[in-house]
C-alpha cells in the first residue's frame, strides 16, 4: 500500500480519535485492509459489509446474539451506507477497546434504541429480551413472563414514567448501577477478548519498538 | 409425604384414635415444609392446583367463617367456595368446626386466609388425615407409593399408557410432586435429626461415671449419689429397655443432690430430662417427660441444684488446669493416635458383634431395636463429638466445667484432628455470636409481605433466565430494602441463596458482581451467614479473590468480612486458603503497571486493600487465623497500609492489628514494624472508632516495656490523656483507659500523665462508669499510686472513698485492681486514716474469703501496708471476729502467690504480741513449718520473715525446730536472691537462740554459708548472719567448757 496515502490517512484519523497512538492506528488500518481483502483499494469508498463484520464480532470478540450483532454493525456504521469504512472502523474500535465510560454508555444506548426516535420503547425491549428465558416451548406462559421481565426493567430504568427509556433515563440508571450498561444484551466485548485483540493487533509495534 | 410422615415425624406414643404430633423442632420443621409446599403449589403448578381430590381432606378447624372473603359464599356458620367440581360441589366446605377441602388450590387459599393460624391448621390437617396421599390420589396410588421408588415410576408409566385420559396425567404429576416432597421431607428431617442428636451412650456414660467419682457424703462433693436404675447394660451401651430405646432413650438415673429430693432423670439422644419418677410398687419408671429437655446431665443438674453448680465451679478450676497441661503434648501425637484409634474401634466393633451374637439366645426379640439404634448413632458419632466441643466453647463457663470435668470426654477429643485445632484456635478475645442459634424460617404467623412474592418472581428469573435476564433481575432485587430482615429471609426462603451462590460459580462476571452485591447486603443477617456457609458459599468466594477483576475481588472480600463473623465460617475461610489470598489483597500499589483498562469492573487498588483488610478483621478473631495472617506476611503489609490517611482503610487495618495483638508474636512484630508510631498518630484522628481501635491496640501492645516507651516517645500519652475527658463513647473510653493503664506501668509515663492532669481525670472516672472502664481506671490508678506524689493527688481529689466503695464488687479483675490500688494508697498514713474510717480494712479482710486466688492474694498484699500504717493496728486486727483464724487457715492454700501474701500479712500481724499469741494458738507454727520446703523465692523470703517474727513468742523457736523447719531454711541461703538471704539469716538468728536448732543448723552446714553472708554489703544481712554464728559458737564453747570442767 502506498505509504504516503497511509500516512495521510493516519493523520486525518488521529485528529478525531485520541485513544490510539498513531502507530496503533496504522496497525488497525492494516488489519482493516486485510479484512476487506484488497490492499490497493481507494481507501475512502469501500468497507466491511455486514456479514464480514459479524464474523469478526463473533470470532474475535466472542459475540453470539445475531440481533445485537446487527445492531452493533449499525452503531459502527455512522453514515448508514451499510458498509463500515476505515474511519468508522477505527472509531468504533476505539470505543470497543479503550472507550471511556461515557462513550460506552452512548454506544450501548445507540445499539439498543437502533433506528428509533431516540427512545428505547417497550416493544424494542421485548424484542431484545424475548430469547432471554430458557424455556422448552416458547408458549403463552413464557411470553407472559417476558412481558413481566420487560416491566421489571422499565420499572428500574424509566425514571420519568413515560413507558420508554430516554437517554437521560439510561444514563441515570447506568450511573447508579454499572451492571445495567449492557442491560438488554451483550454489545461490548469482554475485557479478555479486548486484551487478546490488542495483543494480536499491536504485536508488530511491541516487537518493532525494541 | 406418606413415608416421611410415618417414619420421621414423632407421633405421641400414648394416644389411641387420633394421634397428635408431638411438639418437637423436627415436627415443626416438617409441618412447615409441607405448608410451604402447599402454599406455593398454586403458583408453581396452577393446572394441578385445580385437580379435585378423590376424597376431601377433613379436619376440625379454628377458622372463623368471617375470615373468608371474595370467592366464597359465607352464610352464618358455613362457607362454600365458589369454585366447584364437575358435579357442582364446592371444593371448600366449612361448617363450623369441620372443614373439607378437595383441591390444592383451595388448600393454598385456606392457608393464606388462615394467616397467623396457618401452622396450626396445617398441623391439624396432617393429624386428622394420616394418609393424605390416599385421600388425594385414591387408594391405588397410595399402595404404589408404599413400594420402593423404582417400581413406582414404572407402574405409574404403565398406568399412564393404559388409560390415556388427561386426569390421570395430572394425577401422575401430582403423585410425582408428592413423591418429591416426601423425599425432600425425609432429607430435611435427616438433616434435622443429625443436628438434633447430641448425646450417645458413650458420652452419657462418661458423664455419669465422672459424676459418680465426685459424689458421696461431705461438702466438697457435687452430689450425694447418682445411680442407674438398671444394672443391665445392653451391648450398645444403653440401659433403657429396648422398647424405650426406639424412642431414643439411653438410660435412667436416680440422682440425689445435696439440696433437693431424688431426681429421676431420663438420658436420651435428644437430651436429658426429668421423667415421672419411679413408681413405688414395682420399681417401674414412669417414662413420661415431666420437664424441659436439657442438653446434658450436668446442665440439668446445674439447673436443679444450687450446691451442685457451686461445687462444680470449684472443681472446674482444678480440672481445667489439668486439662490445659495435657493439651500441648497432644497435638504432635495426633496422627498416630487417630490411626491407632481406628484400628481399636474396628477391633472393638468386632468384639461387639460377638457379644451381640452371644446375647442373641436370650434376647433375640428385643435385640432388634438396640442394633438399629447403634448403627444410626455410630455413623453420626464423629460429627456429634465435633459439635460437642463446639458447643462447649461457646457456652462459656458452663460448658467449660463440663469439658474440664470429664477426662473421658477429653479422650474423645483426641479422636479427631479437627477438635484439637478447635481447642487451640479458641481465642480469648473472641466475642462470639451464637453459632447454633435456632433457625427461624419466616415466621409462619406473620403475614407474608408483598416483597416476598416479588422476590420470588425475581428468583424465578435468576433460575430460568440467561445472562441478560439474570442481570436485570439482580439489579431489580437490589432495589429492595436488603437491610430489612423480611427481604433477607424472603430471598432465602424462596431458594434465592442457592441460586445466588450458583451464579458465583459461573463465568459471567456481571452475574457474579450482581450476586455478590446482594449477598454482601443480606449477609449482615446472622441466619443468612450460616445459610451461606451451609450452602458452601465461602469456598466459592475465596476462589473469586483470585479473579482478575478488582471490583469482583472487593465484593467477595466484603462479603467474606460479613460472613466470617462466626467461628465455623472463619475456619472454612482458612481451610480454603482464604487468609493467604486476603493478605495478598493488601499488597496494593505494586502492580500499578497494569494496562490502563478503564473497564467497568475496575476499582482502585486502595479499595481492594481496604476490602481485604475488612475481611481479615473479621477472620482475625480466631487464633489459628491470626497465625495464618502472620505466616502469610500480613504484618508488614498492614504496617504499610497504616501509613495511609483514609479512615475507611485505617479502621479495618487497626481493627485487625488490635485483634491480633493479643498474641506475643504480633506484639514483637508490631514493635519491629514501627507500627506504634502510626497508632499514636491516629489517636489524633477525628474518627471515634479509629481512636478506639488504636487505643485498644496500644492497650494490647503496652504489656511490653519498650512499647510503652515508644508510645511516650511518639507523643502518644497526651492524646490518651485528653481522650480520657470524653466519656460519652463507652467503648472508646474502655479502650483509652486500658491503654492508659498499661502505659502507666512505666514510671516515666506516669510522670507525663501527672503533667497532663490525667490522674485527676482518672479519679473522676471512678463513679458511674461500666465495669470494663472501671477495671482499667482502677488499674491505672494502682500503677500511679506507686509514687508518693500521685498518692497525694489521689487523696486530695477525693479518690479514696470511691476506691474503697469498689471493694464490695464481684468482678474478679476489678477486685484485683481495686485491692492493689487501695493497698498502694494505704502506704500513706494520712490516706490510711481515711481508709480506716471508711472501714476499708474490714472490706479487704473479707475479700480473703473470695474464691478466686488472685483476689485473695491481692487483698492480702493490700492488707500489709494497712496494718503497718494503721493507728493501733493490733486492736484493729483483733476487732475482726474470726479474722486471725481465717488468715492462718489461708496457709493451707496451694497457690504460691496467696501463700506469700498471707505470710506477709502474718508478719505484720505478729508485730503485736497479743495477736501473735492468738495466731500461735491457731497453730501458725506447724502450718508455716510445712511450707518450708519450697523453691519459690518470693514465698521463701516472706516465709522466712514470718518465721523470724513468730519466734518472738513463747516456745515458738523450739516448736519450729520440732516441726523440722530449720533444715530447709538453711538451704534458702543457697538461693540467688539477697532478699531471701537477709530474711533467712534473720530467721536463723532468731531460731539460733535455741540450742537444738543450733545443732540442726550446724549439721546442715549453716556456718560456712553464714560466714559468706557476713561478707555481704547488706548490713542487716551481715548483722543477722554474724549474730547467728555467734550463737552457734557460744553453744559450742559452752559444750566444750562443760566437757573439760
Amino acid at each position: 500500500m502506498d505509504q504516503k496515502v497511509l500516512k495521510r490517512l493516519v493523520e486525518s484519523i488521529s485528529k478525531s480519535v485520541n485513544s490510539f497512538k498513531k502507530s496503533e492506528i496504522e496497525c488497525l488500518i492494516r488489519i482493516f485492509h486485510n479484512l476487506v481483502g484488497r490492499g490497493d483499494i481507494k481507501l475512502a469508498n469501500v468497507g466491511l459489509d455486514r456479514n464480514t463484520f459479524r464474523v469478526i464480532l463473533h470470532s474475535v470478540f466472542g459475540m453470539t446474539d445475531d440481533v445485537l450483532m446487527n445492531r452493533v454493525f449499525f452503531a459502527f456504521d455512522k453514515d448508514d451506507d451499510n458498509y463500515i469504512n476505515v474511519k468508522e472502523w477505527v472509531k468504533g474500535l476505539s470505543v470497543f477497546l479503550r472507550g471511556t465510560f461515557e462513550e460506552k454508555l452512548k454506544f450501548c444506548f445507540e445499539v439498543y434504541y437502533f433506528n428509533g426516535d431516540g427512545y428505547i420503547s417497550r416493544e424494542r425491549i421485548y424484542d431484545m429480551l424475548k430469547n432471554s428465558l430458557h424455556q422448552q416451548s416458547p408458549g403463552e406462559e413464557t411470553d407472559e413472563e417476558i412481558r413481566e421481565l420487560v416491566d421489571i426493567a422499565l420499572k428500574k430504568m424509566d425514571y420519568d414514567n413515560d413507558g420508554k427509556i430516554s437517554f437521560a433515563d439510561f444514563e441515570k440508571a447506568v450511573k447508579e448501577d454499572r451492571l445495567l450498561l449492557e442491560v438488554f444484551g451483550p454489545c461490548l466485548p469482554e475485557a479478555k477478548s479486548c486484551l487478546d485483540f490488542e495483543a494480536l493487533a499491536f504485536q508488530h509495534i511491541l516487537t518493532s519498538s525494541f | 409425604m406418606g413415608v416421611a410422615l410415618t417414619r420421621s415425624a414423632q407421633w405421641t406414643a400414648a394416644g389411641h384414635g387420633a394421634k397428635t404430633l408431638e411438639v418437637t423442632p423436627l415436627n415443626e420443621a416438617i409441618v412447615k415444609e409441607i405448608m410451604m409446599f402447599v402454599e406455593s403449589f398454586i403458583y408453581k403448578y396452577p393446572q394441578e392446583a385445580n385437580y379435585v381430590f378423590v376424597e376431601p381432606l377433613e379436619w376440625k378447624t379454628n377458622l372463623d367463617p368471617s375470615a373468608f372473603g371474595s370467592g366464597y359464599a359465607v352464610s352464618g356458620t358455613t362457607v362454600k367456595s365458589e369454585e366447584v367440581d364437575k358435579n357442582g360441589e364446592p371444593l371448600l366446605y366449612l361448617s363450623v368446626p369441620k372443614i373439607k377441602i378437595r383441591s390444592f388450590g383451595q388448600l393454598s387459599r385456606m392457608l393464606y386466609i388462615a394467616k397467623s393460624m396457618k401452622l396450626k391448621e396445617a398441623q391439624a390437617c396432617i393429624e386428622a388425615n394420616r394418609n393424605p396421599v390416599a385421600k388425594i390420589l385414591g387408594l391405588d396410588y397410595n399402595i404404589i407409593n408404599e413400594k420402593n421408588g423404582n417400581s413406582f415410576v414404572a407402574s405409574v408409566l404403565d398406568k399412564m399408557n393404559k388409560d390415556d385420559d388427561p386426569e390421570s396425567e395430572i394425577k401422575m404429576k401430582i403423585a410425582l410432586q408428592l413423591k418429591q416432597l416426601d423425599l425432600h421431607l425425609l432429607n430435611h428431617s435427616l438433616k434435622h435429626i443429625s443436628l438434633e442428636i447430641r448425646l450417645n451412650s458413650g458420652t452419657v456414660k462418661n458423664d455419669i461415671e465422672l459424676l459418680k467419682q465426685f459424689s458421696g457424703k461431705g461438702e466438697q462433693t457435687v452430689l450425694e449419689s447418682i445411680e442407674y436404675t438398671s444394672d443391665y447394660e445392653f451391648s450398645n451401651g444403653c440401659r433403657a429397655p429396648p422398647w424405650r430405646q426406639i424412642q431414643g432413650e439411653i438410660c435412667y438415673v436416680l440422682v440425689k443432690p445435696h439440696d433437693a429430693e431424688i431426681l429421676c432423670v431420663t438420658c436420651s439422644k435428644e437430651g436429658v430430662f426429668l421423667n415421672g419418677g419411679k413408681t413405688d410398687d414395682e420399681g417401674q419408671i414412669n417414662y413420661e417427660r415431666k420437664g424441659e429437655i436439657y442438653k446434658d446431665l450436668v446442665t440439668l443438674l446445674k439447673e436443679k441444684s444450687a450446691i451442685f453448680s457451686e461445687n462444680m465451679s470449684k472443681q472446674e478450676v482444678k480440672f481445667s488446669e489439668q486439662l490445659q497441661k495435657d493439651q500441648p503434648n497432644k497435638a504432635p501425637k495426633e496422627e498416630v493416635a487417630v490411626t491407632h484409634k481406628t484400628s481399636i474401634t474396628s477391633r472393638k466393633s468386632a468384639q461387639e458383634k460377638n457379644r451381640i451374637n452371644l446375647g442373641r439366645s436370650q434376647l433375640t426379640k428385643r435385640l432388634e431395636p438396640s442394633l438399629n439404634w447403634r448403627t444410626s448413632v455410630s455413623s453420626k458419632e464423629s460429627r456429634n463429638t465435633l459439635r460437642d466441643t463446639q458447643v462447649e466453647k461457646h457456652g462459656g463457663k458452663l460448658e467449660k466445667s463440663r469439658s474440664s470435668l470429664s477426662p473421658g470426654r477429653a479422650q474423645l477429643i483426641r479422636k479427631s484432628v479437627e477438635k484439637i485445632e478447635e481447642i487451640i484456635s479458641d481465642s480469648s478475645s473472641e466475642s462470639e455470636e451464637d453459632e447454633e442459634q435456632p433457625d427461624h424460617r419466616q415466621e409462619a404467623n406473620a403475614d407474608l409481605p408483598s416483597e416476598y412474592w416479588q422476590i420470588q418472581k425475581l428468583v424465578k428469573y435468576l433460575k430460568g433466565g440467561n445472562q441478560t435476564a439474570t442481570v436485570i433481575a439482580l439489579c431489580s432485587m437490589k432495589d429492595f430494602n436488603l437491610a430489612q430482615e423480611t427481604c433477607q429471609l424472603a430471598i432465602r426462603d424462596v431458594g434465592g441463596l442457592e441460586v445466588l451462590i450458583n451464579l458465583l460459580e459461573t463465568d459471567e462476571v456481571k452475574c457474579k458482581i450482581g450476586s455478590l452485591k446482594i449477598l454482601k447486603e443480606i449477609s449482615h443477617n446472622p441466619q443468612i451467614r450460616r445459610n451461606i456457609v451451609d450452602l458452601g458459599g465461602l469456598p466459592v468466594m475465596v476462589n473469586i479473590l483470585d479473579s482478575p477483576y478488582k471490583s469482583l475481588k472487593c465484593l467477595a472480600a466484603e462479603t467474606i468480612a460479613n460472613v466470617a463473623k462466626f467461628k465455623r465460617a472463619r475456619r472454612v475461610v482458612r481451610r480454603h486458603g482464604g487468609i493467604t489470598k486476603l493478605v495478598a489483597l493488601l499488597d496494593c500499589g505494586k502492580h500499578s503497571a497494569e494496562p490502563a483498562q478503564s473497564s467497568l469492573y475496575e476499582t482502585r487498588d486502595v479499595e481492594v486493600a481496604r476490602c481485604g483488610a475488612l475481611a481479615l478483621w473479621s477472620c482475625s478473631k480466631s487464633y489459628a487465623n491470626k497465625e495464618a495472617i502472620r505466616k502469610a506476611g500480613g504484618i508488614p503489609l498492614l504496617a504499610r497500609l497504616l501509613k495511609t490517611s483514609h479512615e475507611d482503610m485505617l479502621i479495618p487495618v487497626v481493627g485487625t492489628l488490635q485483634e491480633c495483638a493479643s498474641e506475643e508474636n504480633y506484639r514483637a512484630a508490631i514493635k519491629a514494624e514501627r507500627i506504634i508510631e502510626n497508632l499514636v498518630k491516629n489517636l489524633n484522628s477525628e474518627n471515634e472508632q479509629l481512636q478506639e481501635h488504636c487505643a485498644m491496640a496500644i492497650y494490647q501492645c503496652a504489656e511490653d516495656e519498650d512499647t510503652r516507651d515508644l508510645v511516650r516517645l511518639h507523643g502518644g500519652l497526651k492524646p490518651l490523656a485528653s481522650l480520657l475527658t470524653n466519656t460519652d463513647n463507652k467503648e472508646r473510653l474502655a479502650a483509652v483507659t486500658g491503654a492508659v493503664w498499661k502505659c502507666s506501668i512505666s514510671k516515666e509515663n506516669v510522670t507525663k500523665f501527672r503533667e497532663y492532669k490525667a490522674i485527676e481525670t482518672l479519679v473522676g472516672l471512678l463513679t458511674d462508669q461500666p465495669e470494663e472502664v472501671l477495671v482499667n481506671v482502677v488499674g491505672a490508678l494502682g500503677e500511679c499510686c506507686q509514687e508518693h506524689e500521685n498518692r497525694i493527688i489521689i487523696r486530695k481529689c477525693g479518690g479514696i472513698q470511691p476506691l474503697v466503695n469498689l471493694l464490695v464488687g464481684i468482678n474478679q479483675a476489678l477486685l484485683v485492681n481495686v485491692t492493689k490500688a487501695v493497698g498502694a494508697c494505704a502506704v500513706e498514713p494520712e490516706s490510711m486514716m481515711i481508709i480506716d474510717r471508711l472501714d476499708g480494712v474490714r472490706l479487704l479482710w473479707s475479700l480473703l474469703k473470695n474464691p478466686h486466688p488472685d483476689v485473695k492474694a491481692s487483698a492480702a498484699w493490700a492488707l500489709c501496708p494497712c496494718i503497718q500504717n494503721a493507728k493501733d493496728a493490733g486492736e484493729m486486727v483483733r476487732s475482726f471476729v474470726g479474722g486471725l483464724e481465717l488468715v492462718v487457715n489461708l496457709l493451707k492454700s496451694e497457690n504460691k502467690e496467696v501463700l506469700a501474701s498471707v505470710c506477709a500479712v502474718i508478719t505484720n500481724i505478729a508485730k503485736d504480741q497479743e495477736n501473735l499469741a492468738v495466731i500461735t494458738d491457731h497453730g501458725v507454727v506447724p502450718l508455716l513449718s510445712k511450707l518450708a520446703n519450697t523453691n519459690n523465692d518470693k514465698l521463701r523470703r516472706h516465709l522466712a520473715e514470718t518465721i523470724s517474727r513468730c519466734c518472738m513468742w513463747g516456745r515458738n523457736r523450739v516448736a519450729f525446730g520440732e516441726h523440722k523447719a530449720v533444715a530447709p531454711l538453711v538451704r534458702y541461703l543457697k538461693s540467688n536472691d539477697t532478699n531471701v538471704h537477709r530474711a533467712t539469716a534473720q530467721a536463723l538468728y532468731q531460731l539460733s537462740e535455741d540450742a537444738d536448732n543450733c545443732i540442726t543448723m550446724h549439721e546442715n552446714g549453716a556456718v560456712k554459708l553464714l560466714l559468706d553472708m557476713v561478707g555481704s554489703p547488706d548490713e542487716e544481712l551481715q548483722e543477722a548472719a554474724a549474730g547467728c554464728i555467734s550463737n552457734i559458737r557460744r553453744l559450742a564453747l559452752a559444750i566444750e567448757k562443760a566437757r573439760y570442767s
